[in-house]
């Protein structure tokens, strides 16, 4: 099974603050211990929603903001996909985050293919324009 | 509760045996120890919670009964050598980086030992999954449609092997691991393969083993970045896996590679597999498993399949004969030339195979012969050659396929 975790933004993260020398090296120890063994698929961190636009959908109507946006609860900052066979696994394995001032992360699972039932169609010609990652 | 024991067991596990083994030099005897103090987890978490440190706790729990059962053995010997730098235990939480310190180390010696060639490569199989994949017994047999007491008799009986050749808890070096990886590459790749085309049963596909092997190869390459063939054997499955999603029709049955939805493939794995391609080339050259991950990444990197560039598949396929020569290249090869350049060419190579006697019971062949004899016109011959694959082929999803080419010919069309 695939995962995304994600890290939820902080006040830092949207001022564009580096976290000090040694969360850092944390953080680096922690994603080479997921790499060795062997489930880490990707890990990425985002800059701050002042480099980033929200794109709004209204009947036909597509609005445009640029960021920074102020509800930094609703923002991410950065995430990992990684393979387990349940969810526990990963609960298990972030546990040990080097995080300690009140950092939030979200471990979401990966649709299945039997998540989409009868709207998913094998068949080549019709292509629902999934991506599938 | 009881579903994160588990996990935390399949953590820990590896790195678990791995020292135990190292300290007690007996593969069998560490797994053992490893077990009992799974027991004590099992007994114990529940009501006291996860321990902070899991990794450590039972490392802790796990010495103290060795130390116990080596207080209770007479070899004064024995128990000079085992105690000899173990501090003594003040209560205190040990902190894991200490308990895991040269932990890789470990697991690679932990590896090579579970693939000795003095086992069987079914035993290697299980012994690899159960140690370093952290899957139970009662797993290891849901996934290979056994019963859990026969992977049980599989494992005691390899421990034992192990344990009457006096295996060495040592990573193998220089001239003897070029003949001690290839095992270890082959069970990882035995694993991945009984995930992503399973060869008995009704379902052709275990995604379970197939992340299984994924995760034992990527661990390889961390632990071994300097094998080319390591990073090849990754390349190799990652690209493979990228395919699954477009693998299977709504009825279960096989979707040829060239009819698959390209649009289903997994991008995510297809760029690990060509980055780790591209660290197998950095590294030297190109091995078996390179090559056919090479073979591979032609596949992935076309859009359709007009796109694909067929010639150097041939290329590749003549560097793989030419490295690893075996019917079963030879009858890739032909398929790559058919396409490349004609099935008459194709045929030419095919009917040299006809009387091999490795590939008499291979579905494939006569698969592909039928194939080719139908592009060429000659239907007769080929629903013949369908159905003489159907009596071959071991998995009901294949022998629905072969029917219905076969059937394709006596209609015609």
């Amino acid at each position: 099974m695939k995962f995304m975790v994600l890290v939820k933004a902080t006040a830092d993260s949207e001022a564009g603050r580096i976290p000090a020398r040694e969360q850092f090296e944390s953080m680096i120890a922690f994603n080479e211990q997921l790499a060795n063994d062997g489930v880490l698929l990707a890990c990425e961190g985002l800059r701050g929603s002042s480099k980033g636009n929200r794109l709004r959908f209204d009947g036909g109507r597509t609005t445009v903001t640029d960021g920074p946006f102020a509800e930094t609860k609703e923002l991410i900052n950065g995430f990992w996909i990684v393979q387990g066979k349940s969810r526990e696994e990963v609960v298990e394995r972030f546990r040990h985050l080097p995080f300690e001032r009140g950092e939030v992360i979200e471990i979401r699972e990966f649709h299945e293919p039997e998540d989409f039932g009868e709207v998913f169609s094998e068949d080549p010609q019709e292509r629902a324009g999934r991506i599938t990652l | 509760m009881q579903e994160t024991i588990a996990a935390v067991w399949r953590i820990e596990s590896p790195k678990l045996i791995a020292r135990l083994a190292r300290m007690t030099r007996d593969v069998g005897r560490a797994e053992d120890l490893a077990a009992d103090a799974f027991v004590a987890a099992l007994a114990q978490w529940p009501s006291e919670g996860i321990p902070r440190t899991p990794g450590a706790w039972l490392m802790t729990t796990a010495k103290r009964r060795l130390i116990d059962r080596v207080r209770r053995e007479k070899t004064l010997a024995e128990k000079t050598e085992l105690l000899q730098n173990q501090p003594p235990y003040d209560g205190t939480e040990p902190d894991f980086a200490a308990t895991y310190e040269d932990i890789d180390d470990d697991v690679l010696r932990l590896m090579f030992v579970a693939c000795h060639p003095v086992l069987s490569p079914e035993a290697r199989v299980a012994l690899t999954l159960k140690l370093l994949g952290g899957l139970t017994t009662a797993e290891i047999a849901r996934a290979y449609l056994s019963s859990e007491a026969t992977v049980a008799q599989r494992i005691v009986r390899a421990k034992r092997t192990l344990s009457e050749a006096r295996v060495a808890f040592e990573v193998p070096e220089g001239h003897e691991r070029l003949q001690r990886l290839p095992p270890v590459l082959e069970a990882v790749y035995l694993i991945f393969n009984e995930g992503y085309a399973a060869t008995a049963g009704n379902d052709v596909l275990r995604p379970e083993l197939v992340e299984d092997a994924l995760r034992l190869g990527r661990m390889l390459a961390r632990l071994m970045p300097h094998e080319t063939e390591v990073h090849g054997l990754v390349a190799l499955m990652e690209i493979h896996a990228s395919r699954i999603p477009a693998r299977l029709a709504s009825d279960g049955s096989a979707i040829l590679l060239l009819d698959q939805d390209r649009g289903k493939w997994n991008h995510l794995l297809i760029e690990r597999g060509l980055d780790a391609l591209a660290r197998a080339e950095r590294l030297g050259p190109l091995g078996p498993y390179a090559l056919q991950a090479s073979i591979a990444a032609c596949h992935a990197r076309a859009a359709t399949p007009d796109a694909t560039d067929w010639r150097r598949i041939v290329a590749l396929y003549d560097g793989l004969a030419v490295i690893t020569p075996s019917p079963v290249v030879e009858l890739n090869r032909s398929v790559a030339v058919g396409i490349a350049y004609g099935p008459e060419a194709a045929l030419a190579i095919v009917d040299a195979l006809v009387d091999v006697p490795s590939l008499h019971a291979y579905h494939l062949l006569p698969s592909v012969r039928g194939d080719l004899l139908f592009k060429i016109g000659r239907l007769g011959e080929a629903r013949l050659e369908f159905e003489r694959a159907l009596a071959l082929a071991g998995n009901a999803r294949d022998r629905a396929f072969l029917q219905k080419r076969a059937d394709e010919c006596r209609n015609g069309r």
